[in-house]
């Protein structure tokens, strides 16, 4: 059975059962690579991103249980021209291995889109799903905050 | 990366044409000819770290990307001599070469080694060509670089100059290096690639000479790493993410009982599941290849199987007793055998610390296309030429049949130094030929098949004299890692006498102690066991410093204090860090409610003290603060030595509190991170770095953070709490904010 699943504003036709979950969907039938495998079971935030705004664990839902336009890290900018939040992540120099930055930035920007100035425990809450091996967590704070104050000043 | 080879042939076709030639240069001694990749024209010479051709410079950094910020800084020195801003340089992997292999692996790099001169530094650096060490590990990356892509930026300068000078008809005083151009005093400028022709016809200087320290415009500052935007924007490619046209997908299953043998085999039940197109027997395992990875891993659970027994105890208890059963043996190194050990050692305490995973945040993987004359493989590793030998004899191919594109690495930690993840995969494209195939683990498999962190014991006493240490005994058990490596590079499994890595973290360690004795014992076990993060360092640290710390509070002394009695006339660069983490923390004034630790190590060339505090908030303990003060010689990009000293540590808080991989049934039980878990956002403390730079030279920066943050944490729990902890992970005797 097909399933028809809108990504970063492109709608395709998908050609898996309908229990594959988005993550292998979008890596593996579509080729966005940008969101990431880390451990299938909604324990490290390697795979979020938006499904109608909203920021999911992508290896839990099921192809045919996508009811809304998804966007991936590849959707909310690239290289030439980078989404406010990866240039925060650039100039903080945060990534290290960066396998997880993909979910941590994707994570982040859905905390800041419903709250531009985030407090330390807002922080907390809404990144504890998120696991960095490397231990980059003081710079994706600190990138978030850098976010909240380029928001803040408009 | 992995696109060297285009780059390749279109330098060598080009500059044998001398038509728009392409030049690649050397410098420094070379003991012996070694092939070299590049396949250069012959009679040039030539060295494989700069291309310069009309693309403009590209500089090959033959080590593994992994998070330590390798590519920027070995570029970077580099580009420092070559006068050009480290954005304008092109930078790739390159493949697998002797000529790469990692002449600073066996350099030793204790406090009181004596730098190796004559023919010990000539053995020293040939060993690891000799024996194809192409390893990115042992924080030696930018030790062995230092001067190498120095060198070879400095005389690729020299050439570029005398060539613009040539085509100038000016003297080459009068050119000047800058910006990736050669500028002649009357205005007239060339870019490096209008150069790079006229270049290719010149000799080479042997030994150019190095800009000086005070003149730097690139080292010593903070850089934004080169890969900094791939990774933020979900470009970068790492081996996982390898696509190739018409690609499949696969998993992989083996034998729970790691070593043990597959029973029985019934692949019937995968066989006829969503697309699935194979399932392979591998003998100790299967692989299911399909049309998506989550498919291949449903089916995988599907195939009928029965598993044979470990061959090793099948629970965590008999594998501790296996452990303790070494310390009958005769060492196997003694490190340390000062004064006379025959006085009475009223101290005493042992020790423990589990087995650990790497738990990288990529599962392992790689991506390989099998042709029957020839393999290509893409996959993230510390270990190229290794890797390229075994898959090579994994598929009955010859090592110059294997291509090896080394990706970007989410993370190593020492666990890809073992490629055993591509050899399945190239057995699997083997089933499979003319079809590339990615096998991907799933995470349960990743953590029950790694190379784990080898379970260790400690037996320490001691004797106090005057409120010093009068004598110190440690004795140390664990199984060998060094005989893993031995047995991958040369073929023989035997335990090689003198593993340093069973006592490094206490028997090279800078205590002026007059009666000392640290003796390692190496366990026969045949769980694989392998280097994590700082190896022996990561728990002899733990049992050294904490009984050092014992040894403080017996004395009524403070225990910075205490150890910088002890260390100050043995090591002044160590006793400076300690000094300097006391003053960054204002030791002594531990805010209320709070209680705090101290711990030092020295490794991998670099001393690092530690502060960590702690507080107790209604019955759950929390790490609030962690300063860190380490000295790494040279700091060449301090915000990167910064990330590797913090993540070190926290690397090494999170093993310290949770980490913990046990046995039951032959099988490792924990799979997955709920049963493996790490410092998150909310529970990781604040950090703050400082860096002493006492030496000429850059000192390892990816490992030495993590040794002193376990016995830290534990001294602190003491202070806090005034119970010693003396068995990792700490969560077996207090409770932490989880």
């Amino acid at each position: 059975m097909s399933y028809s699943i809108t990504v970063n504003g492109t709608v395709h036709e998908v050609d898996l059962p309908g229990d594959v979950p988005l993550l292998w969907v979008l890596r593996d039938a579509l080729g966005l690579t940008g969101t990431k495998y880390g451990c299938g079971v909604a324990a490290c935030g390697a795979c979020t991103v938006h499904v109608g705004g909203e920021a999911i664990r992508s290896c839990q839902l099921a192809l045919e249980d996508v009811d809304a336009p998804v966007t991936t890290i590849e959707g909310i900018g690239d290289p030439a021209v980078m989404a406010l939040i990866q240039k925060a992540w650039v100039d903080l120099d945060v990534a290290q291995c960066g396998y997880c930055q993909s979910g941590q930035i994707m994570q982040a920007s859905e905390l800041l889109a419903n709250n531009p100035n985030p407090t330390d425990e807002d922080i907390d809450y809404a990144m504890q799903g998120n696991i960095c091996r490397c231990g980059s967590y003081t710079r994706v704070r600190a990138a978030i905050r850098l976010v909240a104050s380029m928001m803040n000043r408009g | 990366m992995g696109k060297l080879r285009t780059i390749t042939r279109r330098s060598f076709m080009v500059g044998s044409a001398a038509v728009a030639g392409g030049v690649l240069f050397g410098t420094y001694e070379v003991v012996r000819p070694r092939p070299n990749p590049l396949h250069p024209p012959e009679g040039t010479v030539l060295n494989p770290w700069i291309i310069v051709d009309q693309r403009g410079v590209t500089v090959i950094v033959p080590r593994a990307e992994m998070g330590q910020g390798v590519m920027t800084t070995l570029a970077a020195l580099a580009a420092e001599e070559l006068e050009m801003p480290l954005e304008t340089l092109r930078i790739e992997h390159g493949p697998p070469a002797q000529v790469y292999a990692n002449e600073a692996l066996l350099i030793g790099r204790n406090y009181d080694d004596v730098t190796p001169t004559g023919l010990a530094d000539t053995l020293s650096r040939a060993v690891p060509r000799i024996f194809g060490l192409q390893i990115t590990g042992g924080s030696s990356s930018t030790v062995d670089a230092f001067n190498k892509m120095r060198d070879a930026g400095g005389a690729a300068r020299e050439v570029l100059k005398l060539a613009a000078s040539h085509i100038l008809r000016v003297n080459v005083s009068d050119i000047t290096p800058a910006g990736g151009m050669m500028m002649a005093k009357d205005g007239r400028r060339l870019t490096y690639a209008e150069l790079a022709e006229q270049a290719a016809l010149l000799t080479v200087p042997k030994v150019p000479r190095l800009k000086k320290r005070k003149d730097w415009q690139v080292l010593g500052k903070s850089l934004i790493r080169v890969d900094q935007v791939p990774k933020a924007t979900g470009t970068a490619i790492y081996g996982i993410d390898t696509v190739l046209p018409d690609m499949r997908f696969a998993t992989v299953k083996i034998s729970p009982r790691l070593g043990g043998e597959m029973t029985s085999f019934n692949p019937a039940p995968a066989e006829t599941m969503p697309g699935v197109e194979k399932v392979i027997s591998l003998g100790n395992g299967f692989a299911v290849v399909a049309n998506n990875t989550w498919l291949a891993m449903q089916a995988a659970e599907a195939v009928e199987v029965n598993w044979g027994p470990a061959p090793y105890p099948d629970s965590t208890d008999g594998l501790f007793a296996q452990i303790e059963k070494a310390f009958d043996d005769k060492p196997n190194i003694t490190p340390r055998e000062l004064g006379d050990m025959s006085g009475e050692m009223p101290v005493s305490a042992n020790y423990k610390a589990p087995f650990l995973a790497h738990a990288t945040m990529e599962p392992m993987n790689a991506t390989a296309l099998y042709t029957g004359e020839a393999l290509e493989i893409w996959a993230g590793n510390q270990v190229p030429m290794m890797l390229q030998s075994q898959c090579a004899a994994a598929v009955d191919l010859k090592p110059e049949q294997v291509t090896v594109h080394t990706p970007f690495l989410g993370g190593g930690y020492g666990r890809r130094l073992v490629p055993d993840y591509a050899v399945l995969a190239a057995k699997v494209a083997r089933e499979m030929p003319g079809i590339p195939v990615k096998t991907t683990w799933s995470r349960e498999e990743d953590m029950r098949h790694d190379q784990y962190r080898p379970g260790a014991l400690a037996r320490m006493s001691a004797r106090l004299e005057n409120g010093r240490i009068a004598a110190l005994s440690a004795d140390l058990a664990s199984p060998s890692v060094m005989r893993g490596m031995v047995r991958d590079v040369t073929g023989f499994d035997v335990t090689p006498p003198g593993d340093l890595m069973l006592t490094e973290g206490a028997g090279n360690q800078p205590y002026a102690i007059e009666n000392l004795s640290v003796r390692g014992f190496a366990a026969d076990l045949a769980l694989p066991v392998g280097s994590w993060r700082s190896v022996g360092s990561s728990q002899n640290a733990f049992f050294w410093d904490s009984f050092i710390d014992e040894l403080a509070h017996e004395a009524g002394a403070d225990p910075l204090a205490f150890r910088l009695a002890h260390i100050r006339p043995e090591h002044a660069p160590s006793a400076d860090v300690l000094e300097k983490v006391g003053e960054m923390s204002d030791w002594g004034n531990t805010p209320a409610g709070r209680a705090r630790g101290v711990a030092f190590c020295h490794s991998f060339g670099t001393p690092v003290a530690e502060v960590v505090e702690v507080a107790d908030e209604d019955g759950d303990i929390r790490i609030t603060n962690v300063w860190i003060a380490a000295d790494p010689g040279i700091a060449l990009d301090p915000a990167n030595v910064e990330s590797q000293l913090f993540g070190g540590a926290i690397f090494g808080l999170s093993a310290a509190l949770w980490g913990e991989i046990t046995v039951e049934d032959g099988m490792i039980y924990e799979e997955n991170f709920p049963d493996y878990e790490l410092l998150r956002m909310h529970t990781v403390p604040r950090f703050i770095v400082e860096l002493l730079e006492s030496g000429d030279r850059p000192t390892g920066v990816g490992e030495p953070g993590t040794p002193p943050a376990a016995p830290a944490l534990a001294n602190a729990l003491f202070a806090l709490t005034g119970k010693r902890a003396r068995e990792l992970p700490l969560s077996k005797t207090f409770s932490f904010v989880s």
